[in-house]
């Protein structure tokens, strides 16, 4: 029987992992962008150990629109990033900084 | 070790290598390759949860689409991959001493301690004619159905927003094209002019003498 906290702490190594990705490649905007859907995957499989483990559905729902927003979002930030290139002809995270931010 | 949980540790294995090489690999066509199979290898992990709708909608949807739609934009992108990987030397004691102190964090709170087999108890498991997609369905469509259709124009924005975000227009002066409105509102007055003049009658042509006789 697979326990509850093998389905968390496999959830804790995907964060952990994407979350080091997002660190570590300061030069690619879209390895960064596929860190993130690899951090909700990680935050999704949460979700459903929990609903699971609770035989309650409602966790899955809350997968479901995860899933949705995140396809949404990966759509819009290619799109950004289609535009970035044209302008700059260069995904280099250290050539965006003309905002100071 | 029961089967269920070799099955469960060898596609968390796949998982969390395909991640790593993701994350290190240079071209960025391969990682988004390798990030296809931690996808594949998480659809397993949660059909093992008994989570099957959700596991099939994340290889449908993710890697039929989304990553497809990476790739996409990945082979479009011409990338310099020579400084691809410049400063992941400089920035790799931070990062992994960051993401070991958050694990080791996490693992304090989520580990066997807290939510171990002995603690939470056995799940419910169900029998095999139990439809996970049935019981979603009916969640989705009664309790959640405003959500659902949040859900649904979210995704319209998102379709709306790509598409004003990349489409190109292209200078007048680069290309010649049509005017429709103008066109269709335009009036016969502008089109030709009415000019009035004199009518001139022609004049009566006499006959030839040789035809007379």
């Amino acid at each position: 029987m697979i326990a509850l906290s093998d389905y968390l702490i496999f959830g804790a190594v995907l964060f952990m992992i994407s979350m080091a990705g997002i660190f570590l490649n300061r030069k690619n905007v879209i390895v960064i962008l596929m860190s993130i859907e690899l951090l909700l995957l990680a935050v999704n499989t949460n979700l459903v150990a929990f609903s699971h483990y609770l035989n309650d559905v409602t966790g899955q729902i809350f997968v479901f629109f995860i899933l949705t927003v995140a396809a949404a979002e990966a759509a819009i930030g290619l799109a950004i990033i289609v535009l970035v290139y044209r302008k700059r002809k260069s995904i280099n995270v250290d050539d965006l900084g003309t905002l100071k931010g | 070790m029961t089967f269920e949980l070799l099955i469960f540790y060898v596609l968390a294995a796949i998982a969390g290598v395909s991640g790593l090489m993701m994350i290190t690999i240079k071209d960025p066509v391969k990682a988004a390759l390798w990030l296809v199979l931690a996808f594949i290898a998480t659809a397993g992990v949660w059909i093992t949860a008994q989570a099957e709708f959700l596991g099939l909608v994340l290889v449908l949807v993710y890697v039929g689409a989304v990553m497809v739609l990476f790739l996409f934009v990945v082979m479009m992108l011409d990338i310099n991959l020579s400084i691809m990987k410049e400063g992941f030397t400089k920035y790799l004691p931070l990062g992994l001493m960051a993401s070991a102190a958050i694990f080791s964090i996490m693992y304090v709170v989520l580990g066997p301690d807290t939510f171990g087999l002995e603690v939470t108890g056995a799940p419910v498991v169900h029998p095999a004619d139990y439809s996970n997609t049935k019981a979603i369905g009916v969640q989705l469509y009664t309790n959640h159905v405003y959500s659902f259709i949040l859900a649904a124009v979210l995704l319209l924005l998102g379709i709306v927003s790509a598409i004003a975000l990349t489409l190109r227009r292209r200078p007048s002066t680069e290309v010649k094209r049509q005017d429709v409105s103008k066109q269709v509102q335009t009036l016969a007055v502008d089109r030709f002019k009415m000019v009035k003049m004199e009518s001139v009658v022609e004049k009566e042509v006499e006959p030839k003498e040789e035809e007379k006789k």
